[in-house]
């Protein structure tokens, strides 16, 4: 993966807009954030393998950035997006890393459906 | 305490490295003294958050990177069955739970185990964890002729809970076997290595015992979890 390149990455989001895509989202503290950190309260989420079709899509801020894919009738956000990669699949794959190497977030669009 | 010969040991963990920090030197021993063990791994690890920054992989690559790193570990050990059982990390807790059982008792029919290890349930940590331990237990709890049952516990609360572990094998003879399969799983586990072997060189007791004395719960039926 790659810092985010603004002008590159809206190029890509923008490839993805009018299709049905297969969306990942997550975000992630680690299971072990309350074991580590006994007050800490552990809150994440994901969704993996399904299908939206955006009719806008932006990066914006500077980094961590955030994105916005705007659906006809809702949204997809994401914060704190620092890197992002087209892999081998054509995939477009975004995630936000911390300082530490820890994925943070992820949001992800692919043609073709994610791995189980 | 000595690790005694067994007919079949069968290990059953979640996640790809969860065998290297608390039992990679025991399956080791076992393997050594000729006794056959299988280890059967849930998931591949799919959602660790260690991708490094700059990253070093993928949401989607990594679970390929994890399954070079599992079978580099069972190699360290010496290991020969490994099962990867292609559930999602994260999932374990919201699959059927029947159906986990189930995965269980086909494992521990085939390979007919006189022990088996995995987590202790309720003091695991981790949801993958608790999950695995759950199925296990219940599927070890309808045999009639269970086999031992020996737990990684590793709660916040374990000691005040269950005291201390009945049972605690010194590795040291396989130190070197531990220490590889550890590092086999270096996409996840490097930060800490480095910490570890940093405490070790100023002659750290504690992270030192932590390393070569592994621990476990025999399994409590009559203070059973559920």
């Amino acid at each position: 993966m790659e810092l985010v390149e603004v002008n590159q990455l809206q190029a890509a989001i923008d490839s993805f807009v009018g299709k049905d895509v297969y969306l990942h989202l997550e975000t992630t503290n680690g299971s072990y954030a309350s074991h580590f950190n006994e007050g800490f309260f552990n809150a994440g989420a994901f969704i993996r393998n399904v299908v939206i079709n955006f009719e806008l899509g932006k990066v914006v801020g500077d980094s961590p950035h955030r994105v916005g894919l705007k659906l006809p009738q809702g949204w997809v956000y994401a914060q704190g997006i620092t890197h992002f990669e087209i892999d081998e699949e054509s995939r477009l794959l975004l995630a936000g890393h911390d300082g530490t190497g820890k994925l943070a977030v992820a949001l992800q669009l692919s043609e073709t459906p994610f791995s189980y | 305490m000595t690790i005694p010969k067994e007919r079949h040991v069968l290990v059953i963990f979640p996640h790809p490295d969860d065998e290297a920090f608390g039992v990679s030197g025991t399956i080791t021993t076992h393997i050594q003294q000729g006794t056959p063990v299988t280890y059967a791994c849930l998931t591949l690890g799919e959602m660790g958050r260690n991708l490094g920054n700059p990253p070093f992989a993928t949401r989607e690559s990594l679970p390929a990177i994890r399954k070079k790193e599992l079978l580099a570990s069972a190699e360290a050990m010496g290991l020969t069955d490994l099962r990867m059982m292609g559930l999602r990390d994260k999932t374990l807790e919201f699959e059927d739970d029947e159906k986990m059982v189930r995965m269980m008792e086909e494992l521990i029919e085939e390979t007919n185990p006189s022990l088996i290890i995995t987590f202790y349930p309720d003091f695991a940590v981790h949801p993958d964890h608790e999950a695995t331990a759950r199925a296990v237990v219940r599927a070890v709890r309808r045999m009639e002729d269970r086999p031992k049952l020996h737990c990684v516990a590793f709660a916040n609360n374990t000691l005040d809970v269950l005291g201390e572990p009945d049972i605690v094998y010194d590795i040291k003879p396989v130190r070197e076997h531990k220490m590889n399969s550890m590092k086999a799983h270096i996409s996840q586990t490097a930060w800490m290595l480095e910490e570890m072997e940093h405490k070790l060189q100023n002659g750290d007791t504690e992270t030192e015992n932590w390393l070569t004395l592994e621990r476990f719960y025999t399994y409590r039926w009559d203070q059973d979890f559920e």
